[in-house]
């Protein structure tokens, strides 16, 4: 029980005082993810199904792998994002959102992170 | 998580169905029903008006519903001509002010409903409190630093065409109430209506604390749940839409820091 009028119940902690960086740069990686998804799924595509050694062939060419490596990070810096943003709005008890808000960033850098080295690893074999 | 079903307490039951009168004119109108202080569930009761001796609106039928067959039936009114904003209520599905609602607009039996996700005070009565509690945030009026002048605070013809589209707003909630990220987080998210007010006084040329009030807003809840969903613009009854001027805020937002 809490007598608090309505206008500080409105207040609460006061304004975050960001916001505009994530909505920014959500923009500019969903930009950015246009032409990298174009670029990585035809190569891709062609070498799906063709078996190990094609796809190995496919990322060991400098290109291919470089943008490979920038899909993969733009697309789960993107997921993280839109994640977080689902997250806030569909989970309002504070403990389970905070702990999914932690697991998203973590998980999303760690998925990152192995498709690059993945990536990387094929590249720099040839 | 999301709350997906109703409350026990809550779940609408079918409630009274009041005579249906002779004549040839007469419509079924469904309206949802519930008392503070009888400890009942919601229900939705039934009455049949006949539009002959009725007004054209949807309001003409509430009010002769509560003098001629309901006295219970409690709702707001007042100004009966869209420029007060209490009659707001969900008519046929979607947000809007009975008394500019035209029944000729509705197909088949009126259901009337009160503003969606507001706690209800009874019949179709939400509580507004928090609601006008974050209108009143936004610091809806004139900031000024600089000595109060003379005679008055000065606005060009075009500084003033920019304040068109906002400063209709009455204020009725249909907006907010429409609208999904309100329903889900209106208690920080401060919804189409409050930031359509806002955005009314960051552009008014003659304000003096649009800095602050761009701090104030920007903030993931107060501002950012909106996701252009557009059920505000869709269901302002005064042609408004608050959808736009939520993006202009983010644009204005995005010019303070690129």
């Amino acid at each position: 029980m809490r007598y608090l009028t309505d206008r500080n119940r409105v207040q609460g902690l006061g304004s975050a005082h960001q916001g505009v960086h994530h909505w920014w740069m959500q923009r500019l990686s969903s930009l950015a993810l246009l032409p990298l998804t174009v670029a990585f799924i035809f190569p891709f595509g062609q070498a799906l199904g063709q078996g190990h050694a094609a796809v190995v062939a496919l990322y060991q060419h400098w290109g291919h792998a470089f943008v490979a490596a920038l899909f993969i990070t733009v697309g789960f810096w993107h997921l993280a994002q839109g994640l977080q943003v689902v997250i806030e709005d569909y989970v309002p008890a504070k403990a389970p959102r905070t702990v999914l808000l932690v697991l998203n960033t973590l998980g999303n850098w760690l998925f990152a992170a192995a498709g690059i080295f993945a990536v990387a690893k094929i590249a720099f074999s040839a | 998580m999301v709350q997906l079903t109703l409350p026990k307490n809550s779940k609408i039951r079918t409630g009274k169905t009041w005579p249906r009168p002779e004549g040839q004119n007469v419509r079924k109108f469904q309206i949802y029903r519930w008392n503070p202080d009888d400890g009942e569930n919601p229900r939705v009761d039934t009455y049949f008006v006949d539009m002959d001796s009725c007004g054209p609106m949807v309001l003409d039928a509430l009010i002769k519903i509560k003098n001629e067959i309901d006295p219970t039936l409690t709702f707001r009114r007042s100004c009966r001509e869209g420029i007060c904003g209490s009659c707001a209520m969900n008519i046929d599905g979607a947000n809007t002010l009975a008394c500019i609602l035209g029944m000729d607009e509705i197909v088949d039996d009126v259901k009337i409903y009160p503003l969606p996700h507001m706690p209800v005070i009874k019949d179709l009565i939400p509580d507004l409190t928090h609601f006008y509690a974050q209108h009143a945030s936004i610091m809806p009026w004139l900031e000024t630093k600089t000595n109060r002048p003379a005679k008055e605070w000065r606005q060009s013809v075009d500084d003033r065409e920019k304040l068109d589209g906002l400063y209709e707003c009455v204020m009725c909630a249909c907006c907010s109430t429409s609208c999904p990220s309100y329903w889900w987080n209106g208690d920080r998210y401060l919804g189409p209506a409050a930031l359509l007010h806002a955005y009314r006084w960051i552009i008014d040329s003659r304000d003096e604390a649009t800095g602050e009030r761009l701090n104030e807003l920007e903030d993931p809840f107060k501002l950012y749940r909106c996701h252009t969903i557009m059920n505000c613009a869709k269901t302002c009854p005064k042609g408004l839409n608050p959808a736009k001027a939520i993006a202009e805020i983010k644009k204005l937002m995005v010019e303070r820091v690129v």
